[in-house]
């Protein structure tokens, strides 16, 4: 798609012409995760995340649609029946462990996705729609864990349930109704439980249609790489396969080995105690925290604690969804015209103190609201928006970026003396390989 | 697997590096075009290791993976541990029949009269389509005792004449109303459409007057 030196889809066999022909599918899978699709050939490690997001994906929607046969939407049953899952059905154990775990892996590989994309400067033009699919991917992922954790109706369930919908309640006006639109009563209760199954179950689908967009948006320009330089030549391109196949791999292989070692070790190290309580709704557990991958966004929502104007209910609110859908705007926030953070020594170093700061978001998220954890995430909050705010528009205007690399196979070869050459692909600069 | 062949072979554009050992590790997978160079030479490279290595736990990991995939489905713990039932059958008197439950599925116990034993053992066993005599069907010294499950051997439907004044059919024994099958005094199977005899499930007395069905 992205490059005219492309390899084009042949047909190896007569049936594989014969469904091209009328169904050019092969050709489409060829031209995405194939031969035919050229990336720059200096990709890292880094960019193996976007790979295992799907993975992790394909991992929740498949383990998720057999726990769906076990699982009972009710609040008098839900809760029994995950523990018959966990007891009697053949093997519920596994699939409910990897469930779980999976919806933490996939943040967690999601995250250092859209940290990879921060740093190399991936969201830059032309590549905008890219990352704000991605966002929506995000959000659309957030909704779902959320009402995943829910369906277990535990007291974590039930209690993370009434505060998330609790949020809309802020709303000035329609705040109460709405909330009691959401959930289809006046607490969660059977109304709610069951439209948060429904939608637990049509939002991943809803996902990899935004995945197939983002995937679709990424092949027009092609991937970015560490450089930041765009592709110039067929010398700075390699295929897709096999040279990233194995490459994504490998990274799967090792995702897979971490991946099983918590989900057969420490299968409830990500999860609470308290979600193996039956839902009370006359007990609130005296520490409620949601996820782990939510605890940034709980200190930004608890970081809020005076009325200004508005109560300070509705800026926790506001500032927790400023605080992605202000990501929507990083492309234009960002007026550098070098791409790759490599090359960037102020902007690497105020993305590294972004990393800290929402580490420290993260874990005064999870821990009880009380000082000094409430001036932290203060602090911390402050720095998370006069980070892309105030910081991030300046620095252009301070930095002096290193010198570029003419090109990404310039940068790749620098230093060495033999002309490295895969298989069958011609080394740059080769007598008789002409260039683009 | 023997003999080492440099993975860029004769077409290496540079010779100096398609000679030097740690080309092999710059250099990443196969492609087609190396395949093509590998047949001119014995066939086999060292890397055709690491592909055969490397898919072959690809496939292993993937059976591994489906097998819990597909066993979540087969009945769990909690539904075998309905594979047997105790019924009490001591209330149940000559020419009456009851209805049980056994693994979710409907089973008759009938209490066969002795003119009933007689008028099944006067059948012509090989003029059956399902040829059983009733003491194959029963156990021995309690012939009056016939266990089987209610599930027509067409298509699954419960036949009637377990109840007083339900239709037992032109034989006696068990009509389907789904397609009309029609069984005997010993639950064989005499005309319609059913295949086989109403099934004998495995039961046991445990006594005189308690069965342990499965």
């Amino acid at each position: 798609m992205a490059y005219a030196w492309a390899q084009a889809y042949e047909p190896k066999s007569p049936l594989m012409k014969w469904v091209d022909q009328r169904l050019p599918l092969p050709r489409l899978v060829y031209g995405t995760v194939g031969g035919g699709y050229p990336v720059p050939r200096n990709l890292s490690h880094m960019y193996n995340w976007g790979a295992l997001s799907g993975f992790a994906l394909i991992v929740q929607i498949i383990t998720g649609i057999v726990l769906a046969f076990h699982y009972v939407p009710s609040s008098e049953g839900a809760f029994d029946s995950v523990e018959r899952i966990m007891r009697d059905v053949n093997q519920g154990w596994l699939l409910r462990y990897l469930h779980m775990n999976g919806a933490s892996f996939f943040f967690m590989v999601v995250y250092l996705h859209t940290f990879r994309g921060l740093y190399y400067g991936s969201y830059k033009a032309p590549r905008e729609i890219v990352w704000m699919l991605g966002l929506v991917i995000l959000l659309l992922m957030m909704a779902t864990g959320f009402m995943g954790y829910v369906l277990p109706w535990g007291q974590m369930s039930f209690w993370g349930a009434k505060v998330i919908t609790g949020l809309f309640s802020a709303i000035p006006l329609i705040g109460p109704t709405l909330q009691e639109w959401l959930l289809g009563g006046f607490a969660p209760d059977q109304a709610a439980l069951n439209r948060f199954f429904g939608l637990h179950y049509l939002l991943p689908f809803i996902i990899f249609g935004v995945l197939i967009l983002h995937v679709w948006a990424l092949h027009i320009p092609g991937s970015s790489n560490p450089t930041g330089v765009e592709v110039k030549g067929p010398e700075d391109t390699l295929p897709f396969h096999p040279y990233y196949t194995a490459k994504d791999g490998f990274a799967l292989g090792v995702f897979l080995l971490v991946f099983f070692a918590v989900v057969s070790f420490l299968p409830n190290y990500f999860g609470h105690v308290d979600n193996y309580i039956p839902a009370n709704p006359l007990s609130t557990p005296s520490h409620i925290v949601p996820e782990w991958y939510f605890w940034p966004f709980y200190a930004i929502l608890r970081a809020f604690t005076v009325d200004f104007i508005l109560p300070a209910k509705l800026w926790g609110v506001l500032g927790m969804f400023a605080a992605i859908i202000l990501l929507f705007f990083l492309p234009w926030l960002d007026s550098s015209p070098v791409r790759s953070g490599a090359y960037r020594p102020l902007f690497k170093m105020f993305f590294w103190i972004l990393i800290a700061d929402i580490a420290l978001l993260g874990f005064v998220g999870g821990l009880p609201a009380e000082e000094p954890y409430v001036m932290l995430s203060q602090l911390a909050t402050a720095y998370y928006f006069a980070h892309f705010l105030i910081i991030l528009p300046l620095i252009p205007k301070f930095e002096k970026p290193l010198p570029l690399p003419s090109s990404i196979s310039e940068a790749v070869l620098k230093g060495t003396t033999s002309k490295a050459a895969p298989a069958g692909i011609a080394a740059p600069g080769t007598p008789g390989v002409v260039h683009a | 697997m023997a003999t080492v062949n440099h993975p860029t072979g004769s077409t290496a554009h540079d010779g100096a590096a398609a000679h030097a050992p740690s080309h092999v590790h710059v250099d990443g997978a196969p492609v087609d075009g190396a395949h093509e160079e590998a047949a001119a030479g014995d066939g086999h490279r060292r890397r055709d290791f690491i592909n055969v290595a490397a898919l072959s736990f690809l496939g292993v990991g993937t059976a591994v993976a489906i097998y819990p995939l597909i066993n979540q489905m087969n009945p769990s713990a909690d539904v075998l541990a309905l594979a047997s039932a105790e019924v009490d059958i001591s209330r149940i008197e000559p020419g009456q029949a009851i209805k049980t439950v056994w693994r979710k599925q409907p089973v008759f116990i009938r209490n066969l009269t002795p003119q009933e034993i007689a008028a099944a053992n006067k059948v012509d066993v090989g003029s059956l389509r399902d040829p059983q005599t009733l003491a194959e069907r029963t156990k021995e010294g309690k012939q009056n005792w016939l266990v089987t499950m209610a599930v027509c051997t067409h298509l699954g439907c419960v036949p009637l004449g377990g109840s007083e004044g339900e239709n037992k059919g032109e034989y006696n024994g068990y009509f389907c109303p789904c397609h009309g099958s029609h069984y005997d005094e010993a639950a064989r199977i005499r005309k319609g459409p059913a295949p086989k005899n109403l099934e004998v499930p495995e039961f046991a007395f445990v006594s005189d007057t308690v069965i342990r069905i499965g």
